[in-house]
């Protein structure tokens, strides 16, 4: 596989915490949340120059999942029939088995200093750490549209949506922002609910819309 | 000649009033949104499936065939006029043609781009036609072991040719597989990793996953990173080239399209390595070679040509045997199981309308690009000038509302900040997000044929393997799995006896 020992007059491997990796299956699961970005806040900007270690997480990550994966097919039942010789369990338990290998040799990649390099793009500046304040604000946003689009309906939480995500990122217009935001939420409700037949929620302006 | 038929017939029913505004709203949106900053052409198509939704097929995929050209051109337009490249596949047309714009050629940049992507497209989609239907006879003689096979080496072809660290890629391949089998199992009507949570029965939504990857997973990370000061727009008045471009640029244009096809059409292409190819190519063919690194028009054109050619090419796969070589048309795969639709050679037979209307849709898009974009090019930059802010806030508002309307469900909205969140460790950690698209799209079909070859032999595991199809497709993997190994014990000492010799 493809390690990266180039990296220039690296210290030796940290082998102690490879070992402990692969280990991870048995950790109670937090279900499909990467773990990876979560750890990387705490570790990787001040140690970002050398070697990455909350790469570190992203191994566990794939490990805790395979885990799950081996698991959850372990579960199954059995399910074999002259139409299915083998049943819903080989794939799963092939996976499951097939990231525990790659957590490892992820990890043996990391050790040896490897890294992989953050996606560039024309509005991305890496020279800057993770701004989390910015992440979580949207992560926020986010999660109070999922939570009131079935309540209030798309116009109100696609609004608070838009609005919430313009603050988030540093826009200061509170009104003109409100002001786009209920524009956009409204158009976008006329042309794919009532225009194209999209499924959009009223929600409580059900009847004045 | 039966083909030539079913492309008129297609012709036909893409010139109708309704239809060719259709795919101008089709080119238009997909050039605006393709060339607003940190969005590629695979978010564009992703984002504006919502669209379509309500729309007959066929409409639909007049709209998608210009999404996808438009998206494809609004993407080298943002990286010729910005100094930052966005996407791989516009990397190597910004190299020279930011160059350009710099040294007050814009213009002309922006029209051997737009033109050499008619040129290449029309060619290319031309190459299609052509191809395709072979490929499509080939395709209906293979069996379940030798499909089995040809998605194995895409999986391959993703995740070990394409991509700079081959772990990493396998770790994004194996993400994409497992999420492709939550949900009840189609062959034994097992639950499979849902958790006990009844939403998850019918599995994970394709549509989601590549909305919350693409643009959730995208505008997470920008916003994490975002550039407090707005990179420098170069302003552009309208698009034209002199006697003397012409002549430099039509060269490249077909040298471009001939590097671009193949290489899109074939399970390992990508934009990318044509894209280089053309630009070197170029770079040694030239005879201005003072002009390479300060903005020659050779370097914007080939390229630029190469990667619309290569957008044309992957359409054979994907038509044909069902196979996605790129994130775009893998984000088209899952607009065609939206409707229903299973791309492969069946597809030709029976919905043999369908596919013929939307590669005349492909001609029709390309011209209506041209003759869109020539004139709307100012607009277009000023495009580029759209306050972060309120574009990344967009891009959240608009995946929410995609993703809610596939189902209805809220429930998807906290599946895609779970996936988006996915995609922002992904790009953290320099994992590629393709591999995992593919998996997801191709990884339950996978399975399904695997399982069908081994119903075939009665459970013997020597059903997997198949004929020589199969066997000719397993040894392309082989290698390309061993080829480091290879190179390092049979190229490089070899190579070292003939140098010491």
């Amino acid at each position: 596989m493809t390690t990266r020992p180039d990296r220039g007059g690296d210290p030796p491997p940290r082998s102690a915490a490879v070992r402990s990796v692969p280990e991870q299956p048995t950790a109670p699961a937090a279900e499909d949340t990467p773990a990876g970005p979560d750890h990387a806040g705490a570790a990787a900007t001040p140690a970002a120059r050398r070697g990455d270690r909350a790469q570190y997480g992203v191994c566990a990550f794939l490990a805790v999942v395979g885990g799950l994966v081996i698991a959850d097919a372990l579960r199954t039942g059995h399910a074999i029939s002259t139409a299915d010789p083998i049943g819903p369990k080989p794939v799963p338990l092939l996976l499951g088995a097939l990231l525990l290998v790659v957590a490892a040799i992820y990890a043996v990649d990391v050790a040896r200093g490897g890294r992989g390099e953050p996606e560039a793009g024309e509005d991305v500046d890496l020279t800057t750490p993770v701004d989390w304040r910015t992440v979580l604000l949207l992560i926020g946003a986010f999660l109070v549209n999922a939570v009131l689009i079935d309540r209030l309906g798309w116009v109100i939480s696609g609004t608070l949506l838009f609005w919430g995500s313009a603050f988030a990122l540093g826009n200061r217009h509170h009104v003109r922002n409100l002001l786009i935001a209920v524009a956009l939420s409204l158009v976008t409700f006329y042309t794919f609910a009532i225009g194209l037949g999209v499924s959009l929620p009223a929600g409580v302006l059900q009847g004045i819309l | 000649m039966d083909n030539l038929g079913n492309l008129l017939d297609g012709f036909a029913n893409v010139l109708t009033p309704t239809n060719l505004l259709i795919a101008l709203l089709g080119v238009t949106i997909g050039t605006a949104v393709g060339v607003l900053p940190g969005i590629g052409p695979a978010m564009t198509v992703a984002l504006l499936l919502p669209v379509t939704y309500g729309m007959e097929p066929t409409q639909a995929f007049i709209m998608f065939a210009g999404i996808f050209y438009g998206g494809m051109y609004g993407g080298s337009t943002t990286s010729i006029l910005l100094n930052t490249p966005g996407e791989s596949s516009s990397v190597v047309t910004a190299i020279e043609g930011n160059k350009m714009a710099k040294a007050g050629r814009a213009a002309q940049a922006l029209a051997t781009a737009a033109i050499g992507s008619f040129v290449a497209g029309t060619i290319a989609t031309l190459l299609l036609v052509v191809v395709t239907p072979p490929v499509v006879s080939f395709a209906i003689s293979l069996g379940a072991p030798d499909y089995l096979a040809l998605m194995l080496l895409s999986f391959v072809a993703v995740t070990a040719v394409l991509g700079a660290s081959r772990v990493r890629g396998f770790a994004s391949l194996l993400l994409g597989l497992v999420i492709g089998t939550v949900g009840i199992d189609a062959v034994s009507g097992q639950q499979r990793l849902t958790l006990g949570i009844p939403q998850l029965a019918d599995g994970i939504d394709v549509v989601v996953v590549a909305v919350g990857i693409f643009a959730v997973g995208e505008a997470l990370w920008i916003a994490a990173h975002l550039r407090r000061r707005a990179a420098e727009v170069i302003p552009v008045g309208r698009p034209w080239m002199g006697r003397q471009d012409w002549k430099r640029s039509w060269k490249p244009w077909l040298r471009g399209t001939a590097y671009g096809f193949p290489f899109g059409a074939l399970p390992a292409g990508g934009a990318e390595i044509p894209t280089f190819l053309s630009y070197a190519t170029e770079k040694k063919l030239t005879r201005h070679p003072e002009e390479f690194g300060r903005g020659a028009i050779e370097g914007v054109a080939g390229p630029e040509a190469a990667n619309n050619a290569s957008a044309a090419g992957t359409l054979v796969p994907m038509l044909a045997i069902g196979l996605p070589t790129n994130a775009t048309a893998a984000v088209m795969l899952a607009a065609f199981q939206q409707y229903g639709i299973q791309p492969g050679p069946l597809l030709f037979e029976r919905e043999s309308g369908l596919v013929w209307t939307l590669i005349a849709s492909l001609f029709v898009g390309n011209l209506l690009l041209l003759v869109l974009n020539l004139p709307l090019a100012p607009a277009w930059a000023r495009l580029l000038r759209v306050p972060r802010p309120y574009l990344y806030a967009g891009i959240l508002f608009f995946a929410s509302m995609g993703a809610y309307a596939v189902n209805a469900s809220p429930f998807d909205l906290f599946l895609l900040l779970t996936l988006g969140l996915l995609g922002f460790g992904m790009r953290r950690f320099g994992l590629p997000i393709l591999p995992l698209i593919v998996g997801v799209i191709l990884g339950p079909r996978a399975e399904l044929q695997g399982r069908r070859a081994l119903q075939l032999s009665g459970g013997e595991l020597s059903g997997l393997l198949g004929g020589w199809v199969s066997g000719l497709i397993y040894a392309a993997i082989a290698v390309a799995l061993l080829w480091p190994l290879l190179g390092r014990y049979v190229v490089r000492p070899l190579r070292e006896r003939l140098v010491t010799g």
